[in-house]
C-alpha cells in the first residue's frame, strides 16, 4: 500500500497542483486523486454494503432452497449458451467487419453495436416484434413448424445473445483490426486458401481478443433482465433466471433477495477472478 | 545433408537430395521454362511496367531506390496486388488470374512474419500440410528443411526465442518447404545488424546457389546483389533502368542512382576521340577513343585536389570549385565539389587537413584520363 | 507562493461539484417539511389546493384514476396529480423503502397491509373499490374457452399474475377453490403485463381484471367465470404519513370515494365497495 503524505511540506513542485507524495515514485495530484477515490468508493461501498447488511444467519435456510438453485442453474446454462451462440456468429461477423471492404460497412457497424445502448426492454420489444408469435418471422416460424420462442428456454437465450453478441463483435472487430494482416499474406504463399489462413493463423492470433469479447459477453448475458422478462417471460425453471428471482424476491421476501445478489456476486466475481490475467493482457 | 560447394547455376541435377516431385509436379532437376513476366501495376499516379526474364536456377536482384516499385513487382509476382496488365507465365503456365495460394511462388518477407504461435517446426510444416500432407509427414518434411539449414537444435522453438539469422533461415526453410517454382525474397537482409548480415549473406548465397527454380530478390543494398545475384535489373520509378551482370552494371552505370550507389562520378557527354565535351559544360579527356553520346565515370579515389591551381600538370582533366559539403565516409573524407564541374572526390584527413578544407573553400580537382572510363549510351 | 491556497481550493471545489451533483440526483421530489403536520383541513374549497399529489396506484386502477386525476386537476387549478402504476407488491416496497408519495390504492389488503405494518400509512385503510377477476382471450376467442377449467387445456399459453401480485393470488385462490392445476407459460410483474401479452397475441389467455378486459376494448374478449365471485379483491385507498401534500391528498382521496368517482370507477368495470 502507499503512503499517502498529504501535509507534508516536503518541497513540493512549485506552481501546478500539490502533490501527494507516494511512496517510490513522483506524487499524486489531488484533483486526480479525490474523483479516483470517490469513484472506487462508488463502485465498492454497495457491494460491501451488500455484504454487511446480509442476513447470514438465514444464509444456509434460504440458500438450499430449490427455487435458488433452479434460477442459478438456469441462469449458468442460459448465459453459457447465449455466448457459445454470439461466438458462433460474433467472431465471422466481426471478420466480415474489419476484415472485408463493401459499401456501407460503416452503417452496419453501427448497426451492430445498437443493442448496446438499446434500453433491454426495448430489446426484449423488438424481439417480440421480430420473432414473437405474431412476429413478422416469427408468425412463420409458428405456422410453418409449431416453433415459437417466447416463454421457453430457447428465448431466454436469444433474449441474452441479442444484448451480449455486440459486446463480442466490437471486441474481437478490434483485436482483428490491430492483427496483423500481413500473416494472412503469408499463409496464402504458403498456399493457404483465405478460411484456412483465418483458422489456423488469424483465429490463434485473435484468440485473446475472443477470450475478452467472451467473458465479457457471457457476464452481460447472466445479468439480463428487461430483455429476458419482455420477450421470455417469467417461469420458476424455464425463463426464470437469477436476476428476475432477485427482483420477484426483493418485492416479498428482501432477505432472500439479498442471498441470491450474494450468490450471483460470489459466481461473478469467481469467473472474473479466473480470467483476470487474460482480461488484463487481452485486445 | 551436406551443403553443396558454390558452383555456378549449371551442374544441378545430382544435388538435391529429395526426388520426389513438388506439389506442381515438376521434377527435381528444375524443369520447366522458368519466368517469363511483364509486370504492369498502376496505382494512383504510380505506374509500375518491368519485363522480367529468369531461366530456372537464375537469381535476379531487382534493385532500386525507395519508391521504385520493386517491392510492388514482387507483390504482384507473388499475386499479392493485382497487375493492371502485361502477363505472368512460370514454366509455361499462365499465373495473372491465379491467387496467392495457387500460384507455385514462395515468399521470403522483409520481416520475416513466421506465425508467432507456431513453432519454427510447424512453421515450416505450414506449407506442406496446406498442400495436402499429413501432419506428421508435414513435420518430416520441416524437420529436414531445417536441418539442411542447420537449424535442427531450433526446430521447437517459438519464433520470438530465434536470432535475426535464425529466424531469416526458418522464413527460407518455410518458403522452400512448399518447392516453389519461384522464390520471392523481399530485401532479404534488412531486418539485420551488420555483423549477421555478413553471415547470413553468405549462407544465403550457398542456399540460392542450390536453389534449382528461379529465384527473385529485391533489394537496396548494392553489396546484396553483387554477392547473391546472377543479373541485376535496377529499377527507378517503376521503370528498368539497366540490367546486366552485377560487374558490369558496377562498372557502367548509367544512372545516377546506380552511380552513387557503386560510387563513382558519372557524366554523360558528347565524345570526339578522346575528348568528351559533358552535358554540363566542361570537358574532360578520357582513355578510350569513341564518338557519339557516352558515359564517363571516374570514382572519387581518382579525384586529386589541390589548394592552388597545379602547373605543369600532367592531368588534362582540371577543374576550379568550390567545396560544398564534407562528411567522413568510412576512415575518409568525402568532398562534395561544384563549380565547374559537379563531382565527389575522397581524401584522406590528414591530405584534408593539409589543404585546410573547409565548406566553401575554393579548390582545384583533377582526374587522370586512365583513371576516367567512358562507354556508349 | 500560493502553494496551499490554490491546490486546496481546487480540491474543494472538486469535492464540492460532487456533492451538488449527488444532492441534485435526490432532491427531485424530496417531501419537504414546511406542509408536514399543519393543513389538516378539510379540502372541500377547491381554491386553497395547489401543488403536487403523488398517487401510487395498482395497475388495474390505471384508465379510471387517470381520468380521476383530470377531473381533480379542473376541479382544482393549480394542482397537478402525477401517478405511478404498477403491482401491488412493487408498489408497497417501493414506498416502504422510501419512495415518496402522497397516496395509496392497492388491489388487495394484503399488499395494503405492508405499508401500515411498515407504519406507513396516515389514518385506516379504506376500501373504495371490489374487482372481480376475468378471463382475456385473443379477439374471437378463437380457442373457445368458457370456463376456468378450459384454461388448463394442453396446448394453451396462458399467462398469470406472479402470485405476490393481489391479481395472482386470487386467480391462484379461483383455482384452488375448483381444485384446479393451471401451468401458466408466464408468470407477470402486474396485471397490465398479463393482459399485454393477449393483446400482442403472444398468449391465448390470461386471467385479468374485469376492468382490464373493459379497458383493452376489442383488442382482448373477456369470458367470465362463476369461481371469480370467490375471490373478489378489495382494494383499500390510504393517506400516506410522509406526504408532501397533505391537503390534496386528502381532496383526491375524498374524491375517488366520492359519488363522482364511484360513478367514474363503476363505469371502468368496478364493483361498488
Amino acid at each position: 500500500m502507499t503512503e499517502l503524505d498529504v501535509g507534508a511540506a516536503t518541497g513540493p513542485p512549485k506552481g501546478g497542483p500539490r502533490r501527494v507524495r507516494t511512496r517510490g515514485g513522483p506524487g499524486v495530484p489531488l484533483p486526480l486523486l479525490l474523483p479516483a477515490l470517490i469513484g472506487l468508493a462508488f463502485l465498492i461501498v454497495p457491494l460491501v454494503a451488500l455484504l454487511v447488511r446480509a442476513p447470514w444467519r438465514s444464509m444456509p435456510e434460504l440458500l438450499t432452497s430449490a427455487e435458488v438453485w433452479q434460477a442459478l442453474r438456469l441462469s449458468l446454462v442460459c448465459a453459457t449458451a447465449a455466448t457459445a451462440v454470439s461466438l458462433v456468429i460474433g467472431v465471422p461477423l466481426a471478420w466480415l467487419l474489419a476484415r472485408v471492404e463493401f459499401p456501407g460497412r460503416g452503417l452496419v457497424r453501427a448497426l451492430v453495436t445498437l443493442p448496446l445502448v438499446l434500453p433491454p426492454v426495448v430489446g426484449g420489444v423488438a424481439l417480440l416484434m421480430a420473432l414473437g408469435r405474431n412476429g413478422i418471422i416469427g408468425k412463420s416460424l409458428d405456422d410453418w413448424f409449431g416453433i415459437t420462442l417466447p416463454f421457453t428456454t430457447t428465448g431466454v437465450v436469444i433474449a441474452e445473445a441479442f444484448v451480449a453478441m455486440p459486446f463480442l463483435v466490437i471486441s474481437v472487430e478490434g483485436t482483428l483490426r490491430a492483427a496483423d494482416p500481413r500473416f494472412e499474406e503469408a499463409a496464402a504463399t504458403l498456399g493457404a486458401s483465405r478460411f484456412t489462413a483465418f483458422r489456423r493463423v488469424t483465429l490463434p492470433l485473435i484468440a485473446p481478443g475472443i477470450a475478452a469479447g467472451a467473458v465479457l459477453a457471457w457476464a452481460r448475458a447472466l445479468g439480463e433482465f428487461g430483455a429476458t422478462i419482455t420477450f421470455a417471460g417469467n417461469f420458476p425453471g424455464r425463463t426464470q433466471t437469477m436476476p428476475l428471482a432477485v427482483y420477484l424476491a426483493l418485492q416479498s421476501d428482501p432477505e432472500a433477495a439479498i442471498a441470491l445478489s450474494l450468490v450471483l456476486l460470489a459466481v461473478s466475481i469467481a469467473v472474473l477472478a479466473g480470467l483476470r490475467d487474460r482480461w488484463m493482457t487481452a485486445g | 545433408m551436406t551443403e553443396t560447394p558454390d558452383t555456378a547455376h549449371g551442374t544441378r541435377d545430382a544435388r538435391a537430395p529429395h526426388r520426389t516431385p513438388d506439389a506442381r509436379g515438376h521434377g527435381p532437376d528444375g524443369s520447366g521454362t522458368g519466368l517469363d513476366a511483364r509486370l504492369v501495376v498502376e496505382r494512383g499516379a504510380f505506374r509500375l511496367d518491368v519485363a522480367l526474364t529468369a531461366a530456372p536456377g537464375e537469381v535476379v536482384a531487382l534493385l532500386g531506390p525507395n519508391g521504385a516499385g520493386k517491392t510492388t513487382a514482387l507483390r504482384a509476382l507473388a499475386g499479392l496486388t493485382p497487375l493492371s496488365g502485361g502477363h505472368l507465365r512460370l514454366d509455361g503456365t499462365a499465373l495473372e488470374r491465379m491467387p496467392p495460394e495457387s500460384r507455385p511462388v514462395g515468399v521470403v518477407f522483409q520481416d520475416y512474419l513466421l506465425f508467432p504461435h507456431l513453432t519454427a517446426l510447424d512453421n515450416v510444416a505450414f506449407g506442406p500440410r496446406c498442400h495436402g500432407a499429413t501432419k506428421a509427414s508435414a513435420r518430416e518434411q520441416a524437420a529436414d528443411w531445417l536441418g539442411r539449414l542447420g537449424l535442427a537444435d531450433h526446430a521447437g522453438a517459438k519464433p520470438r526465442r530465434l536470432s535475426g539469422g535464425q529466424a531469416q533461415r526458418v522464413a527460407l526453410a518455410r518458403a522452400l518447404a512448399t518447392r516453389p517454382r519461384l522464390l520471392l525474397l523481399d530485401e532479404p537482409l534488412a531486418a539485420l545488424d551488420a555483423r549477421t548480415r555478413l553471415e547470413v549473406r553468405s549462407q544465403l548465397r550457398r542456399h540460392l546457389a542450390d536453389f534449382e527454380a528461379v529465384a527473385v530478390l529485391v533489394t537496396h543494398d548494392p553489396l546484396d546483389a553483387m554477392v547473391l545475384a546472377d543479373r541485376l535489373v535496377v529499377v527507378e520509378d517503376g521503370r528498368i533502368v539497366q540490367e546486366g551482370a552485377p560487374s558490369d552494371v558496377a562498372r557502367r552505370p548509367r544512372t545516377d542512382y546506380i552511380a552513387q550507389l557503386v560510387g563513382l562520378n558519372l557524366y554523360r557527354g558528347e565524345a570526339d576521340g578522346h575528348t568528351v565535351r559533358l552535358d554540363d559544360g566542361p570537358s574532360l579527356t578520357t582513355a578510350e577513343a569513341l564518338s557519339g553520346p557516352v558515359f564517363v565515370a571516374f570514382p572519387p579515389s581518382a579525384v586529386t585536389l589541390h589548394r592552388d591551381r597545379p602547373a605543369g600538370t600532367s592531368a588534362r582533366n582540371l577543374w576550379h570549385c568550390e567545396i560544398a559539403g564534407l562528411e567522413t565516409h568510412g576512415d575518409q573524407i568525402r568532398a562534395d565539389l561544384r563549380g565547374e564541374l559537379r563531382l565527389a572526390a575522397d581524401l584522406t584527413t590528414v591530405a584534408a587537413a593539409e589543404l585546410d578544407l573547409r565548406p566553401g573553400a575554393e579548390v582545384w580537382a583533377t582526374v587522370k584520363a586512365t583513371q576516367t572510363h567512358a562507354y556508349p549510351v | 507562493m500560493t502553494r496551499t491556497a490554490r491546490p486546496t481550493g481546487r480540491a474543494l471545489q472538486v469535492a464540492g461539484a460532487g456533492a451538488a451533483v449527488l444532492l441534485a440526483l435526490s432532491g427531485c421530489s424530496s417531501s419537504d417539511d414546511s406542509s408536514s403536520a399543519a393543513s389538516g383541513s378539510s379540502a372541500s374549497s377547491s381554491d386553497e389546493l395547489s401543488g403536487t399529489v403523488t398517487v401510487f396506484a395498482a395497475a388495474s386502477l390505471k384508465e379510471s384514476f387517470t381520468a380521476l386525476g383530470e377531473e381533480f386537476e379542473k376541479a382544482h387549478p393549480g394542482t397537478k396529480v402525477t401517478f405511478s402504476f404498477g403491482g401491488s407488491d412493487s408498489l408497497a416496497a417501493g414506498i416502504t423503502g422510501g419512495a415518496p408519495a402522497d397516496v395509496f390504492a392497492s388491489a388487495s389488503p394484503k399488499t395494503m397491509k405492508i405499508v401500515t405494518d411498515a407504519g406507513d400509512a396516515s389514518g385506516t385503510p379504506a376500501t373504495f373499490v371490489r374487482n372481480q377477476l376475468e378471463i382475456a382471450t385473443l379477439p374471437g376467442n378463437p380457442d373457445t374457452i368458457s370456463s376456468l377449467k378450459d384454461l388448463t387445456g394442453p396446448g394453451l399459453k396462458v399467462v398469470l399474475c406472479d402470485k405476490e401480485v393481489p391479481c395472482g393470488a386470487a386467480a391462484q385462490k379461483a383455482l384452488d377453490a375448483r381444485g384446479l392445476t393451471l401451468t401458466p407459460v408466464s408468470y407477470e410483474q402486474d396485471v397490465k403485463s398479463a393482459l399485454t401479452k393477449v393483446e400482442l397475441k403472444e398468449a391465448d389467455a390470461a386471467v385479468v381484471y374485469k376492468t382490464d378486459v373493459h379497458a383493452a376494448g376489442d383488442k382482448v374478449e373477456g369470458v367470465e367465470f362463476p369461481e371469480s365471485a370467490d375471490a373478489v379483491n378489495d382494494y383499500p385507498i390510504v393517506q400516506l404519513k410522509n406526504t408532501g401534500n397533505a391537503a390534496a391528498a386528502k381532496a383526491f382521496i375524498a374524491l375517488v370515494r366520492s359519488a363522482q368517482g364511484q360513478k367514474v370507477l363503476t363505469g371502468a368495470g368496478f364493483l361498488k365497495p
